[in-house]
This record gives C-alpha cells, sequence and structure tokens, in this order.
C-alpha cells in the first residue's frame, strides 16, 4: 500500500485481525442492511446499515450533522477514536461511509482492503455476537462541502466542461441499455448518461479478491481516459455508493485534491425533467437547455 | 467461527453473469449470488449441505434477474 497517496486510509485484514481488541480501535460493518452482518462479522464489529443509519429517512440526503454526531456517540466512537470500515459488495457502503465521515471532519478512518469478501474467503473469525459500545459525546465538524456535487454544480460542470464527469456504473447502465443493475428495480425514467461523462466502472479499479489494484494500474486506468486530477472531477453512480468508492480511489488512493461524490447520481439526473441524456457508448454531445 | 469450504463460480444465468459464493459456517452452508457487474448480492440463503444452499439462491437471483428489461439504445 506503500505507493499509495495516501496509504493511511487502507488497512489490511492481517493489520484487523491483530487489532481486534484495541480499545482505541472500533470496527463496523456497513452493507446495505443487516443480512450479511447478521451471518456473521469480523469480532467486535458494529453494524450500520445503510439503508437506516446512514442517510435520513425522511428526506433523500445524508445524514444531518446532529444525526452523525448520534450515530457516532452512540457507536461508541470519540473524535479521536480510529474506525476501521469494512462491508460487502467490495466495500461500497463502507466507502459510503467513509466519505460520509470525512465531510463531517473524523480524523482517523480507514478501509478493510478487501472487505467482507477478502476476511471470509480467508477464514478468518466470524462472530454472532452484537457488541454494545458505551456511549461516548461526539462533536462533528460542519459538513465540508468541498467532497460532495450537488445538481446545479453538476449541471454547471456538464454545460461548461469544467470538470471531469465519471460515470461508475456498468457499461449496459451507461449505454442507457439497462435502467438499473441487472435484477435490482429500475428507479428512474431515463437511461443513459450525464453528456460529456467518462465511462470508468468502480469494479475496474479492484482486483479479484476485493483489495484496490496498485497505484500506478489505477493512474493508468483512469489516465487512459483523461481524468488526471489536472482539473476537478465528479463521480456519479446511481445513488452515490459506488461513486463514494470511486471518489475514495481517486482522493485517497491516487491523492487528486479536487474530487467530489455526486450523490443524487442518475436517480436524480434520469427522472429530472428536461435534463440532457447522451445515450450508446460514444454519443455527440447533447445540447444543454440554457436558463433564460 | 470460521468460514470453511470457501467457493466461488462464475456462471450465466438468465443471460446476465453472476459470482456464486458459498462456504461452510458452523453446521451450515451459505450462498450468495451477486451480478458480475456492477457487483451487487442478488440473493442471500443458507441450507444444510451446499447445493442446498446455492440453489435456492440461484433460483430467487434467477427471478430477480428475468425481469430486468434491455432497452434498445
Amino acid at each position: 500500500m506503500a505507493n499509495y497517496a495516501h496509504p493511511e486510509v487502507l488497512v489490511g485484514t492481517d493489520w484487523v485481525a491483530e487489532h481486534l481488541n484495541d480499545p482505541n480501535i472500533r470496527i463496523v460493518e456497513v452493507d446495505v442492511d443487516n443480512k450479511a452482518y447478521d451471518e456473521g462479522h469480523v469480532p467486535g464489529a458494529l453494524a450500520w446499515p445503510w439503508n437506516t443509519q446512514l442517510c435520513d429517512t425522511v428526506r433523500r440526503d445524508i445524514l444531518s450533522q446532529k444525526q452523525f454526531e448520534e450515530l457516532m456517540a452512540s457507536s461508541g466512537i470519540s473524535n479521536d477514536t480510529t474506525v476501521v470500515i469494512y462491508g460487502d459488495n467490495n466495500n461500497w457502503f463502507a466507502a459510503w461511509a467513509f466519505w460520509q465521515m470525512k465531510i463531517y471532519g473524523h480524523k482517523d478512518v480507514r478501509i478493510m482492503n478487501g472487505g467482507r469478501k477478502k476476511w471470509v474467503a480467508e477464514g478468518r473469525d466470524l462472530s454472532m455476537e452484537t457488541p454494545k459500545p458505551s456511549r461516548t459525546a461526539y462533536k462533528a465538524s460542519a459538513p465540508d462541502n468541498s467532497l460532495r456535487a450537488f445538481l446545479p454544480q453538476v449541471q454547471t460542470a456538464a454545460e461548461r466542461e469544467s470538470a471531469d464527469l465519471v460515470d461508475v456504473r456498468s457499461p449496459q447502465e451507461y449505454t442507457g441499455e439497462i435502467l438499473a443493475p441487472p435484477g435490482l428495480p429500475e428507479t428512474c425514467q431515463r437511461g443513459g448518461h450525464i453528456p460529456g461523462a467518462r465511462s470508468i466502472p468502480w469494479g475496474k479499479a479492484v482486483n479479484d479478491d476485493g483489495t484496490f489494484k496498485s497505484f500506478e494500474d489505477l493512474k493508468n486506468l483512469y489516465g487512459s481516459e483523461g481524468v488526471t486530477g489536472s482539473r476537478p472531477v465528479i463521480a456519479y453512480c446511481r445513488i452515490g455508493e459506488r461513486s463514494s468508492h470511486t471518489w475514495f480511489v481517486l482522493k485517497y488512493l491516487l491523492g487528486f485534491k479536487d474530487v467530489a461524490n455526486y450523490d443524487g447520481s442518475w436517480t436524480e439526473w434520469g427522472n429530472l425533467v428536461g435534463a440532457p441524456v447522451e445515450r450508446g457508448a460514444a454519443a455527440a454531445k447533447a445540447s444543454y437547455p440554457r436558463a433564460s | 467461527m470460521t468460514s470453511q469450504e470457501y467457493k466461488e463460480t462464475k456462471l450465466e444465468l438468465e443471460g446476465w453473469p453472476v459470482n456464486v459464493t458459498s462456504y461452510k459456517l458452523g453446521d451450515r452452508f451459505y450462498c450468495k449470488v451477486d451480478n458480475v457487474s456492477p457487483g451487487a448480492w442478488l440473493a442471500r440463503t443458507t441450507g444444510a449441505t451446499r447445493e442446498e444452499a446455492e440453489q435456492a439462491a440461484l433460483e430467487r437471483a434467477r427471478q430477480m434477474l428475468g425481469r430486468t428489461r434491455r432497452q434498445a439504445v
């Protein structure tokens, strides 16, 4: 991990196994729900299901500062706790949690390289016990919205070509052949991609065992599509979780300075009335309606 | 408790590539089926044997994948 721009944000499964009983470390499994966690998890790990604990369940948004502070406090996490996050689906939702923790300024948060898949494949200990942490006091920073892209920014970036837009969904979602990942509910009215976006599926950034590819491989992957970090980058997918994985790669493994995750993603853009949409692999740039 | 007999297989189901992962935990077998792209799990099941767990997971995944509509582009 030494070649990464910020190797301190990644830990291996060996490291986690050696720190299971470290009182300054809190391990958290983050998945879409608790099904995987309930099958057995890293001993001592808490669960943060994405669908109930890492988003506002009333309006569509990430946690508010107050909600985030409550989650940390109830999880026994202090401002100086080292938090190690891992999850299923190759750490998608772990990356979402990491992104949100950085938005609220948590200093030391790390991702377990390879996630749940690697831990289970290696035949490591799995526990059925759910820890009951003692409550802490936690004070979050004001949200750092430079890590997050909102619709107006993305519209401006698409119109003026002022940022590299990276679509991390599957090629079939990018072209518009399908409206959602195979087997999952369709959550948009139109298929395709934001005009000008490059298709770089998130999965190209990981090896078969779920670990991240090397710095050199990642640099070549994004560089071959013209994404070099020389200008702002906005990553998006369907709901923002796969793109938080790519955001993590670009910002922390490659060290790009200006990277934002557009969590509105295709479920926002693909439902907008009048939004320009490109379809196919190499469609010409759509005309963008200008505000009067 | 540790996972044992971990196994991953790639298959095509309803025209979509999937990963089938199964392992033994205690006296039960656990199975999950992921679509290869993008990599989201579609079904998680358990069974007394690997075959039982895999059969249930594949059936569930087949139902879900069968609902995927392809658009002309």
